[in-house]
């Protein structure tokens, strides 16, 4: 019996363009960084509107954080855009040092995050960004669900004054997050309350989360939804509320399940009130080829995977 | 945040007043007597903390010593003032030769000196903003301190501000792919508030650097990227206050500044090991009594 989800989808990119030419307009700061990403990270509007205030470094990523960390010294808020894997990949030393270290005010916009470029294959993936970043002191990791959250983690990242590395969701989703829903540094939002078993899910696992808590609804069973767009700094009492109030904890991130947010949910949940879990992730291999949708399904990252999940950790599996 | 030091400011700021408004052979003079001052602390300290750079601190002091005092604008009293000069040393692992010269500018007490790497002191190995005045990145990864330059003198070209940006640069840094990186991107926007220094002293840690992985011809490669190149004997103060002048060719400035490895202590010049050797305590009294205060 699968249902699938007829609601619109959207590819989160346009309204990360638009709110950051919303918030340039009354912050002359706000300067955007790339590396011939000028297309890709949607910023043919900013570039048309802010000439000068787009910053094109070429192919060069080292030099692209770097700069943009002299950029911040200058007073400027800079918005490096460019493609996930290369932002994080290689440019890593660059964030840890010029950026995090170095306590500078740079929002890292990593685009086409996860398997977004699907067909392209392994190298284009960025599915070790979640544990990359996470694993580096000061650094602020957001990943947002959809087109609203995004909007919101832009406004929260010009004004937050400090490092963060922000995933730019590319593969489209439904708009699931409620337009009054808060948007604070460490705060999850709760999508759906429910007593069985809690799904912690973010980015484009949000929406399929959603979609296997209905499903489980109609078998009976009550599933708490807990968006969480901070994997650093999580959330960490809406967790210990999770594990204390039901039955276990599913995490699900289009992420490797080495040290993304299952791995920073399974360290709160160890240290403080231990629980049945079942992380959700890509598993410690490269992709085959296929399309992002298909690679989704593929890692049973998908609302029946969700859903089995959850019925194994119930032993209804 | 350590803080700046009264005497050491009024001090500073007396000598290099001197040295901007003078007579530039007399300024020399005065440079290099804070040159041997600040040798001399770079010995002390490295004995001191059992662990150091020494040659690499003794070839690049020439040039700190006349950035501070004879070019950057620089507040001790307010480090993070707007309107500064922008100084950064990429090659962070001469910290000492940079916490010694910014404590004789007075951006914080030489005693200071005396916790060079100790358990919880603000002077780590390497440089770290956030604890010492007068740092604007943090360096120590070879590499880095250029393109955040290169960032800085952007960022003052996007305002139309008059700051510059001097960065510098070890000679076996160059080998690191991210500063030919920036160099590109400098001379694209041509960037002539940026210059970059850099210690050629011909010698990384393991050997020679032509025998490492040749640089020259170095100056060519620096045109070619759309450089000006300038090149002087970086002990030389009143060369290295010509070739520090802003640029006026609209293009960046590159002083490629010939030094010394260990320049100022016979036994440890031009000699490789002294990359991060730590002297004995007789070879730290051979080495001050070379190192004689002048006046």
């Amino acid at each position: 019996m699968t249902v699938t989800d007829q609601r619109p989808t959207f590819d989160s990119r346009q309204a990360f363009a638009e709110e950051l030419i919303a918030l340039a307009r009354t912050d002359e700061r706000i300067v955007a960084v790339c590396n011939d990403s000028v297309g890709s990270s949607n910023l043919v509007g900013f570039r048309q509107e802010f000439p000068r205030r787009l910053v094109n470094v070429g192919i060069a990523e080292q030099d692209l954080v770097g700069v943009a960390a002299g950029l911040a010294n200058a007073g400027k808020i800079p918005f490096v855009c460019a493609a996930a894997p290369f932002l994080t990949g290689r440019a890593l030393e660059q964030i840890k040092a010029d950026v995090a270290y170095s306590e500078t005010h740079v929002v890292l916009c990593g685009q086409s995050p996860g398997m977004a470029y699907g067909e392209l294959g392994p190298t284009h993936h960025s599915i070790e960004d979640l544990s990359w970043m996470r694993a580096v002191a000061g650094l602020d990791v957001v990943v947002p669900a959809d087109p609203t959250q995004t909007r919101a983690a832009v406004r929260w990242a010009a004004a937050s004054g400090r490092p963060s590395y922000l995933r730019v969701p590319r593969f489209k989703v439904p708009d699931v997050t409620p337009g009054d829903a808060p948007f604070e540094r460490g705060r999850s939002v709760l999508l759906r309350d429910g007593g069985d078993v809690t799904v912690i899910a973010v980015g484009s696992l949000v929406s399929r989360a959603l979609e296997a808590a209905d499903r489980l609804r109609d078998e009976g069973v009550s599933v708490r939804v807990l968006n969480m767009p901070f994997v650093s700094p999580l959330d960490e009492e809406a967790v210990v509320a999770a594990a204390r109030e039901t039955r276990g904890i599913v995490t699900a991130e289009e992420a490797t399940v080495s040290g993304g947010l299952g791995a920073a949910v399974a360290s709160v949940v160890v240290a403080r009130h231990p629980c049945p879990m079942r992380i959700l992730g890509v598993p410690r291999v490269f992709a085959p080829t296929g399309d992002a949708s298909f690679l989704l399904d593929h890692f049973g990252l998908s609302a029946d995977g969700v859903a089995a999940a959850v019925r194994e950790l119930l032993g209804h599996g | 945040m350590l803080t700046a030091d009264p005497l050491r400011l009024t001090e500073y700021r007396e000598v290099s007043g001197r040295i901007r408004a003078g007579d530039p052979r007399d300024a020399v003079a005065e440079l290099e007597r804070v040159s041997v001052q600040v040798r001399r602390s770079i010995v002390q300290m490295i004995s001191r903390a059992g662990l150091g750079h020494v040659g690499g601190d003794l070839s690049v002091t020439d040039i700190l010593v006349a950035c501070f005092y004879g070019v950057l604008s620089v507040d001790p009293e307010r480090p993070r003032w707007e309107g500064r000069d922008r100084f950064v040393l990429s090659k962070g692992h001469c910290a000492a030769a940079l916490y010694s010269t910014l404590a004789h500018c007075g951006f914080f007490p030489t005693a200071e000196l005396e916790t060079f790497m100790a358990p919880l002191s603000a002077l780590n190995g390497h440089p770290n903003k956030i604890k010492v005045p007068g740092v604007e990145t943090n360096t120590g990864a070879l590499g880095h301190g250029f393109p955040v330059a290169t960032g800085c003198a952007l960022g003052a070209e996007l305002d139309g501000a008059p700051w510059r940006t001097v960065v510098v640069l070890g000679d076996g840094e160059l080998q690191e792919g991210s500063n030919w990186e920036a160099a590109m991107t400098a001379s694209h926007y041509g960037l002539s508030s940026l210059t970059a220094v850099v210690d050629r002293n011909r010698l990384q840690q393991g050997a020679r650097t032509e025998e490492t992985k040749t640089l020259e011809p170095l100056a060519d490669k620096w045109r070619s990227f759309g450089w000006e190149v300038r090149e002087v004997d970086g002990h030389d103060h009143l060369a290295l206050l010509g070739a520090l002048e802003r640029s006026t060719s609209g293009k960046p400035v590159v002083v490629i500044a010939n030094t010394v490895k260990g320049k100022g202590v016979s036994f440890m010049e031009d000699r490789v090991e002294w990359h991060h050797k730590v002297p004995s305590p007789e070879q730290v009294e051979a080495a001050l009594a070379e190192l004689e205060p002048v006046r």
